[in-house]
């Protein structure tokens, strides 16, 4: 799957705040906001890596197939 | 193939009936003197396409039969005295998760380790009430080889039918008691099989579908994914602290087992009787021949025999209380059965107590001289 | 537009998530890398049926959608034992705790494994009850604080994988919920090995383990996975003193041997028919 189509997708519902994704994020992404949940800072710098989704353990964070490329 | 006469313990009539009955799979652990079971099982399932299984020990071996009904094969477990108590906890997760098994006790005596090579009928109450919880049980309880035969056909009958455990409860007595058996012709009595799923509409694995007793089952692998669980559940199988839920759900799970066709006794000159024994297991017996004896002699006495023990025949237990002078529990224990009498007589009539716990069985002179006290008291 | 990723939506009874892990627990992202491994592998979910005991692990069963069974304290394996000799067709996978694979279940473990049948058992290794409040298992390093170890645990702990190695499994792995990639290489391999399989799981419990153990919250615990857990073939390579302080993971056993029911099949073939 070219990483060109992928759209990293956050589900703010599911979120539980851990902030296991935004310590991993290699491209620093992601962070804890106000709310105590994660929030996408910087989508620009996003390399589409997918290890936020693999350590997600509420499945609130992943990349998905998209058309419109962001 | 012929029908003859064959002579067997009670212990290989119980798996001819459970492989008449439709067993495809056994799970145990070795112990007397239940272990004929196992054995026979060993030997007849795989030559009808069924599985033993020696497990590591006795939990394991209610766990493992319990997960091959879940996939959908008709299973038995057998055990004595300390088996049968390390078996409860999962005997309550059957009833919960309403799987039919079939769990043999051939009781010996006890507590502890006891007396493994003797009688005794000390489990009576554990088969009521040893797992935690308010649990709802069937329990059986034959007193010859032939009734072994038949009542393990009708623990499994019963087990499918109301997706519930079933125990039968036999005793060392009957267990290794050889006696004269005619087996009979495949389909000559009724074998019946827990109900599929109904092909028109969704499957809801804990709900009841109108007109039927208990949930419809769908095997593990045939297409129905749901969830099975120990924990209250609501009807999609899944857990629910719901107290409302839990409620209707252990209601059910008690109410399923009023089913008429589940009580079963025997009365032996009850009629006109004023004492009467009440006895099961391989203690009736003997009150069978003292009340034979008894009657030759002009006594008007009775024989009560609870064939299903759990749930006690309520009905004409309270009817017999209502109009005998005596009745008399006869059992293999210091008074179990005597206090679910006492609860049912409710005071209408006196009940009394015959038994011991030493692995000493009771015999006919003993109910011969206790009913003659009784009559000469009078 | 669902709200899952495609993965979660296919495996997952979505309508019971959000889950009842804590914040940071990683059995979420264990079991989200079984579901993958699952995918990969192609298998029909109607022919996987997840049995699990009791404890936080545990839970994981009725999250997921194939046929799911929540047994009894300790007695995942020996509910699986019987639901695969009863249809062998099905892939049975025991998902199942540090506690309840190893101290109330560990009998039925051993003898699993001895018998080598053909489950996939993967151990949720948290190093503590999370479920009753943070009670050290049968995994709680020596020394390591639990609730029931106020002053230090005095057991010595299990090695798992060196356990079911000398109990008899065929296949031995042990990953972590870090090195998630190559957990979901061996959860894989795992299933489809025939024979027993067993995958540790290293896991982690921030809110009982991490934060009595001062190892810190849920990043902390992944940052002391990342650490501690070392890939077996850089392990083996380390001097004996660059070991202090570090575990290997990785694969450890992956042999072939008679697997029982396909020895039982060859048997009943051989009777069947004979009374």
């Amino acid at each position: 799957m070219s990483k060109e189509n992928l759209v990293l997708r956050l589900n703010r519902v599911s979120c539980k705040g851990c902030g296991i994704c935004v310590a991993f994020c290699p491209t620093k992404v992601l962070k804890i906001v106000e709310d105590n949940k994660c929030k996408i800072i910087d989508l620009e710098k996003c390399i589409k890596c997918g290890q936020c989704e693999l350590r997600c353990p509420d499945y609130a964070i992943y990349l998905e197939e998209g058309t419109d490329g962001k | 193939m012929e029908n003859k006469a064959l002579l067997m313990q009670g212990n290989e009539a119980c798996v001819r009936g459970a492989l008449y009955a439709g067993m495809k799979f056994y799970s145990g652990y070795p112990i007397t003197p239940s272990t004929e079971i196992a054995e026979l099982s060993a030997e007849y399932l795989p030559t009808v396409g069924g599985t033993f299984i020696q497990m590591e020990d006795e939990i394991a071996g209610i766990a493992a039969a319990i997960g091959a009904s879940i996939a959908g094969k008709k299973s038995m477990t057998a055990t004595s005295g300390p088996g049968f108590t390390l078996k409860q906890e999962n005997l309550g997760y059957a009833v919960m998760a309403e799987i039919p098994l079939v769990i043999v006790d051939v009781q010996r005596g006890g507590p502890s380790t006891g007396l493994p090579t003797q009688s005794a009928q000390g489990d009576v109450m554990q088969a009521k009430w040893g797992t935690h919880g308010d649990s709802a049980i069937i329990a059986l309880s034959p007193n010859s080889v032939t009734e072994t035969f038949y009542l393990t056909v009708r623990a499994f009958n019963l087990a499918e039918k109301y997706r519930t455990p079933v125990i039968l409860l036999t005793d060392e007595v009957i267990g290794h008691a050889r006696e004269k058996i005619f087996l009979p012709e495949a389909g000559e009595i009724e074998t019946f099989d827990r109900l599929g799923p109904l092909e028109d509409r969704p499957y809801i694995p804990y709900g009841v579908e109108e007109g039927d007793i208990v949930p419809r089952f769908a095997p593990f692998g045939t297409g129905h994914r749901y969830n099975i669980t120990g924990l209250f559940h609501n009807e999609q199988g899944f857990p629910s602290n719901s107290q409302e839920n839990a409620q209707i759900m252990l209601q059910r799970i008690h109410d399923k087992l009023n089913g008429e066709d589940i009580i079963d006794f025997e009365s032996l000159y009850c009629d006109d009787a004023e004492y009467v024994f009440l006895s099961y297991g391989s203690t009736s017996r003997s009150a069978i021949a003292a009340v034979n004896q008894l009657r030759k002699e002009g006594y008007k006495v009775g024989l009560f025999r609870p064939i299903t023990i759990w749930p006690s025949p309520e009905k004409q237990i309270k009817e017999l209380a209502s109009r005998v002078g005596e009745i008399c529990v006869a059992e293999m224990n210091l008074g179990q059965y005597f206090l679910e009498v006492q609860r049912l007589a409710c005071g209408d009539t006196k009940v009394s107590h015959m038994g011991r716990a030493n692995g000493d069985i009771l015999v006919p002179e003993e109910f011969v001289a206790r009913a003659k006290e009784y009559f000469n008291e009078r | 537009m669902s709200d899952r990723s495609q993965l979660v939506d296919k495996y997952f009874r979505v309508d019971n998530l959000p889950h009842i892990w804590c914040p940071g627990c990683s059995h979420g992202i264990v079991t989200r890398a079984l579901t993958k491994a699952i995918d990969e592998l192609d298998l029909d979910p109607d022919k996987i049926v997840i049995v699990s005991g009791i404890g936080c692990s545990s839970r994981a069963a009725g999250y997921l959608n194939f046929n799911t069974l929540h047994t009894t304290h300790g007695r995942a394996i020996a509910y699986a034992t019987g639901i695969k000799l009863a249809n062998p067709e099905l892939h049975v996978i025991v998902i199942t705790g540090d506690g309840d694979a190893s101290a109330i279940g560990g009998n039925h473990l051993i003898h699993a494994c001895r018998r080598n049948i053909d489950l996939t058992v993967m151990i949720f290794n948290n190093n503590i009850y999370g479920m009753t409040g943070g009670q050290y298992s049968p995994t709680t390093p020596h020394t390591a604080l639990g609730t029931t170890a106020p002053y230090g645990n005095i057991d010595r702990p299990f090695d798992l994988v060196r356990l079911v190695e000398g109990a008899g499994a065929t296949y031995i792995a042990r990953g972590t919920a870090y090195h998630t990639l190559q957990l979901t290489g061996y959860m894989k391999k795992a299933i489809a090995h025939k024979g027993l399989s067993v995958v540790e799981a290293i896991s982690s419990c921030p809110t009982y383990y991490g934060r009595k153990n001062r190892i810190g919250d849920a990043v902390g615990m992944m940052q002391w996975m990342k650490d501690t857990f070392v890939e077996k073939r850089a392990y083996d390579r380390l001097d004996e003193e660059k070991r202090i302080g570090k575990v290997p993971f990785g694969e450890f056993v992956n042999i072939q041997a008679p697997e029982y029911t396909a020895v039982l099949a060859e048997i009943t073939k051989r009777v069947e028919g004979r009374l």
